[in-house]
């Protein structure tokens, strides 16, 4: 009888194996991804493989409203000094360690204190966290902070196994245990990261792939191709130049949003020798340079349309967008006037550096001739990333053509490039009026507060311009046609839940 | 024999030193800051100069050599400073892969090169010589990386008989993993195939000429078996020499074609980390390819030896 | 009075010699259809500034990636440029970097490889060593450390090159002083009592030129090559100015939309390789002593 039974059962899981065959999902990548510990990780392809492999503690919505992922709910005291979350109870790591409180500080403490943290400074304003009971946490704060749940929405609010990072120690990255909807098989540099579907998730049934390989494929025309070919199924960043043609293609379909971040040059102001030449010293050169730029050429002749000219750190459909600064018109008359104004009637030499990639390169050259009929002649440094980025930090450069990829919270996208003491302050801009301004924008929770203060900080950038923005760029994901429920993120993030795939 | 050994394998260790101090220096010169590309986004003061020191990056030059030279010796040649994993073992999990693709260009090479070689020797000064001649040039004349473009987009994308690019482990399928490196070698061979056509050309012209050809066609064998085994067997000698002394430039040869076929491979793995500054990983695979290199060397001269007696009495 | 003799020997042999490998070189066809392609590239890159089209860096907002036409033969470029104009213009670049790269190449290396394999002992080791390094770099890998560490630009990417190819001159160098130096007559040339510059000049110069060139000539194809892969990896020729490796390495993006802007400098940088090649083949058998 017994053996009668088990010969049924192995019956049934065999038509089950054959019936339903192991589905995985393939998406190119543009690079590789660093490593796999949300506390060291730093590349945004990282980013996109955590999205699926761990979980968070809240997440967001394509407009950016923040919502419970492993926090069921949240409130901040009347003070803002003291953000309390409840847990959800059901939620195991892919180890078989409970999620809980417990695990929640533990997490929360690796990103404020391990040394090699690069999350530290994101989770800056907290200044202790605790457990109240099995499922509810206290986070207190040195100061209000309103940028937090937008942290926790990325790597800093990721909950990694307790036990499995106190065994690994730093090479948890090489072998992560997270809670994700899956989990981590293996990895092989440069060549595919392959995760499986993890079973003890609490919304495994939202999750349809049995296993997901992401493969980095840093040429676009060759992640295109082999899309094109069937070796993928999906690949994030299309070259705003195949649009048109993967549009075009019946097997494929295309999913666009305009991106968080922005593409933009960062003048010299205060940050060395480098800043003394008119450029830098004379704000009505850098709005000549500005006016002498036809943002939607731009826009048209590089990227055929797929992206958002701009002038602001976020785009002009951002509820933080400044609409008293519109997009001005190119006026080469006016730029040239300024430069007169300015004790330049005969035009300015500047050097503007621009990474070694052809696509950043074409930007710049349209610029060069833009700025060119204008009198102002642009030379050209390519550098290498590397160097680039070393040097911009250094000083050593008059202007640099770079972009940022972007941040849910506004604070991210500006506070740290224009305040005196800001992380990224590579212009050396310092003006006490934008710092004010910028300081109190972030321990506000009032959101009428944080606009006017962001529209008086603007107000006074748009006249200096540190930093002269150009385009926010256009996340493109395109798809092989029988690819449903994609929802296109703003984050440039391929969240699966609820994605399906028919052959 | 023995002796010639041991004497060329003593000049090698100053040769393996000279490029240990030679790759080390290069990467020191190199500009930008390799916890600074690490950071990427994130540059926060206090962690960057923490990595910094963790990774000893403001030691003295000389100590960061020594220390580095120190653990080279027990084996030790650190960790990539983008990912953490161990250079040793990125190099075991890549080296297949390029040899994979090495080999498997190579056979592609010899078997149109050799040939090739043999008909446009035998038919010195006719067109047929002509034409093999300019066509293997040619085959020496196309950029890889144009032609690689050039074949994903005609067999991959429009005719849809080979994958795009990417890798299959040999182990795992042995027969799809040469489907999928059969255009990468290829692309990787024809260069190759140029350069022994041309020395097996001259190989054979020289042996055609000696009296034992003349003595094995008076005999009055059939003209084929003059030419494969009399003549090409001892054409065989410098062939293979040249073909050992092609690693070198299958190697280099590698470095753009895994980056057009996005191969996983060491010329990938060493180009990504020279742009990311990943010093620990550009040092041990050229340690490693150096190494690799002089043994190639020394191989070959012993199978010289071997081979051609007449060398001994030098 | 011998040394006049041989003097005179030599000045007198010389002539006859060069027509020999002029005869033989132009019943070549290969080496001369090799001649006649290089010949064309290089009157085209002299006579760019007076050729009749647009200028290399003219751009045409109206008229971006648009097929070839009557106004532009090759079509236009990502952001409407004349590609004509710049094939011709990127044809001085492409030139420049083998001519120019084999010349540092040939500079430092064959001096270097004359004195070690004239003066042999420490200086031969030590020079050898060094060769022997540099050469178990691959190629590539180094020229890329190289343009990484110099900064992408045309001039640095034929640096990189340049010293890069310096290990091959070395050991040619080397090899044929070496093998001079056994000749019967310069063993007595040495006993009459000749000084080492007058030795090297008179006799080893001489005999080292020939194989100089056809490396030479050949390297430079591979020179071309070199610079068109470093310029696809970001390291070559920088913008506005074109190169033919540049041309390609943007419109690898393009092969659909435009396959014109990757075709034409595809096929010029086959066409003058492969002339370099067939012209430095010929120069091989031409001057190769053994055939005559």
């Amino acid at each position: 009888m017994a053996l009668k039974k088990n010969l049924a059962l192995a019956l049934a899981f065999g038509l089950a194996a054959t019936a339903v065959q192991a589905q995985d999902l393939r998406i190119g990548l543009q690079d590789d991804a660093d490593v796999l510990d949300p506390d060291q990780a730093r590349t945004f392809v990282g980013r996109i493989v955590f999205e699926s492999l761990c979980d968070k503690l809240v997440d967001i919505t394509p407009d950016l409203e923040i919502i419970p992922q492993l926090a069921t709910g949240w409130e901040f005291s009347e003070d803002g000094l003291t953000l309390t979350m409840t847990l959800r109870d059901d939620v195991v790591f892919h180890d078989g360690t409970p999620f809980n409180a417990e695990a929640a500080v533990y997490n929360l403490d690796r990103s404020r204190n391990l040394p090699e943290s690069r999350r530290a400074s994101e989770v800056s304003s907290i200044s202790g966290v605790e457990v109240v009971d099995a499922t509810t946490i206290r986070i207190t704060l040195a100061a209000p902070d309103a940028t937090l749940l937008a942290q926790l929405s990325d790597r800093a609010g990721m909950m990694i196994s307790p036990a499995a990072a106190e065994t690994m120690g730093l090479d948890f990255g090489l072998t992560p245990v997270c809670s994700g909807p899956y989990s981590f098989v293996e990895r092989i540099q440069q060549d595919r990261i392959v995760l499986e579907r993890f079973e003890g998730h609490w919304d495994a049934a939202n999750y349809h792939f049995d296993t997901v390989t992401f493969l980095p494929i840093p040429d676009t025309t060759v992640r295109l191709a082999n899309l094109r070919a069937g070796d993928l199924d999906m690949l994030e960043r299309l070259a705003a130049t195949d649009l048109t043609s993967a549009s075009a293609d019946a097997s494929l379909e295309t999913a666009q949003a305009t991106s968080l971040g922005y593409q933009a040059m960062t003048i010299n102001v205060g940050n060395g020798e480098r800043s003394g030449g008119p450029l830098g010293q004379d704000a009505r050169v850098r709005q000549a340079l500005s006016l002498s730029i036809d943002r939607s050429v731009i826009a048209q002749v590089v990227f055929e349309g797929a992206v958002a000219p701009g002038n602001q750190p976020w785009p002009p459909t951002s509820p933080w967008y400044n609409a008293d600064f519109p997009i001005q018109e190119r006026d080469v008359e006016a730029a040239r006037a300024l430069l007169a104004e300015a004790g330049y009637p005969d035009g300015v030499d500047i050097t503007v550096q621009v990474a070694n990639n052809p696509v950043q390169q074409q930007v710049m050259q349209v610029i060069q001739a833009m700025a060119g009929e204008a009198g102002i002649r642009i030379s050209l440094e390519a550098k290498e990333f590397a160097t680039l980025l070393s040097d911009q930090t250094a000083g050593a450069y008059e202007a640099s053509q770079v972009g940022w990829s972007g941040r849910v919270d506004p604070d991210g996208n500006l506070h740290q490039f224009v305040t005196t003491d800001g992380g990224i302050n590579d212009a050396g801009y310092s003006n006490a009026e934008v710092d004010a301004f910028l300081n109190g924008a972030r321990v506000s929770n009032d959101i009428d507060a944080r606009r006017a203060a962001y529209n008086g900080a603007s107000a006074i950038l748009m006249e200096d311009l540190p930093l002269v923005y150009l385009y926010h760029p256009v996340w493109i994901w395109a798809m092989e046609t029988g690819i449903d429920g994609f929802v296109p993120y703003p984050d440039g993030m391929i969240r699966l839940a609820g994605l399906t795939l028919t052959e | 024999m023995l002796a010639f050994l041991g004497r060329r394998l003593l000049i090698a260790i100053p040769t393996i030193i000279l490029i240990s101090i030679f790759v080390f220096t290069l990467q020191k010169l190199l500009p930008g800051d390799p916890v600074l590309v690490l950071a990427g986004e994130e540059r926060d003061p206090a962690v960057l100069e923490y990595l910094r020191e963790q990774y000893r990056l403001n030691d003295p030059i000389i100590v960061q050599y020594f220390t580095w030279i120190g653990n080279a010796l027990t084996g030790d040649l650190g960790i990539s400073l983008r990912t953490q994993e161990p250079v040793l073992a990125l190099i075991g999990q890549k080296l297949p892969v390029t040899i994979q693709l090495a080999v498997m260009a190579l056979i592609i090479a010899i078997a149109i090169g050799v040939p090739a070689g043999v008909l446009s020797a035998y038919k010195k000064g006719t067109w047929i010589d002509w034409v093999a001649n300019v066509v293997a040039l040619s085959g020496l004349s196309v950029p890889n990386f144009w032609l690689g473009i050039m074949l994903i987009l005609l067999i991959s994308v429009k005719l849809g008989w080979l994958p795009a690019s990417g890798y299959r482990p040999f182990a795992d399928d042995p027969l799809d993993s040469i489907r999928v490196m059969l255009m990468p070698a290829f692309v990787l061979g024809t260069g190759l195939a140029a350069t022994l056509m041309r020395h097996t050309r001259s190989a054979m012209l020289s042996v055609l000429k000696s009296d034992y050809i003349r003595t094995a066609r008076a005999k009055g064998l059939a003209e084929h078996v003059v030419l494969i085994k009399h003549a090409l067997r001892n054409a065989l000698v410098p062939i293979v020499t040249v073909t050992t002394l092609l690693f070198g430039e299958l190697l280099a040869g590698a470095v753009l074609t895994e980056q057009i076929f996005n191969i996983p491979g060491f010329g990938k793995l060493v180009v990504d980390a020279v742009f990311n500054r990943d010093y620990a990983v550009v040092q041990g695979i050229v340690l490693c390819t150096g190494i690799a290199f002089i043994f190639m060397n020394i191989l070959a001269d012993a199978a010289y030896r071997v081979l051609n007696p007449r060398m001994r009495d030098e | 009075m011998t040394s006049l003799a041989t003097n005179l020997a030599t000045s007198e042999a010389l002539p006859r010699r060069q027509s020999r490998v002029w005869r033989k070189f132009r019943s070549n066809k290969a080496a001369l259809l090799g001649g006649i392609i290089v010949a064309f590239f290089v009157i085209v890159a002299l006579l760019a500034p007076l050729l009749p089209v647009p200028g290399p860096a003219v751009t045409d907002w109206g008229a971006v990636r648009q097929g070839p036409s009557a106004a532009h033969p090759f079509g236009t470029d990502e952001i409407g440029r004349d590609v004509l104009s710049r094939m011709i213009w990127g044809a001085r670049a492409s030139l420049m970097a083998g001519v120019v790269s084999v010349g540092i190449a040939v500079l430092v290396g064959v001096p270097l490889g004359v004195l070690s394999g004239y003066l042999r002992g420490w200086t031969d080791a030590a020079i050898s060593r060094v060769t022997e390094a540099l050469l178990a770099a691959p190629f590539l890998i180094l020229a890329i450390a190289l343009a990484a560490f110099l900064g992408p630009s045309l001039t640095n990417a034929m640096i990189a090159i340049g010293i890069s190819a310096v290990p091959i001159f070395i050991r040619l160098a080397r090899g044929q002083t070496m093998s001079v130096m056994t000749e019967d007559y310069v063993e007595s040339a040495r006993a009459v009592g000749l000084t080492h510059w007058a030795l090297i000049t008179r006799y080893i110069v001489p005999n080292i030129f020939p194989p100089i060139l056809v490396q030479g000539t050949l390297t430079i194809a591979t020179a071309i090559i070199a610079e068109a892969s470093l310029s696809f990896l970001g390291l070559g020729q920088q913008p506005p100015a074109p190169s033919w490796g540049s041309m390609l390495n943007v419109a690898k993006n393009f092969l659909e939309q435009a396959p014109w802007m990757a075709l034409y400098p595809g096929a010029a940088i086959f066409l003058v390789v492969l002339g370099f090649n067939l012209l430095g083949d010929g120069l091989r058998d031409a001057l190769d002593p053994r055939d005559h």
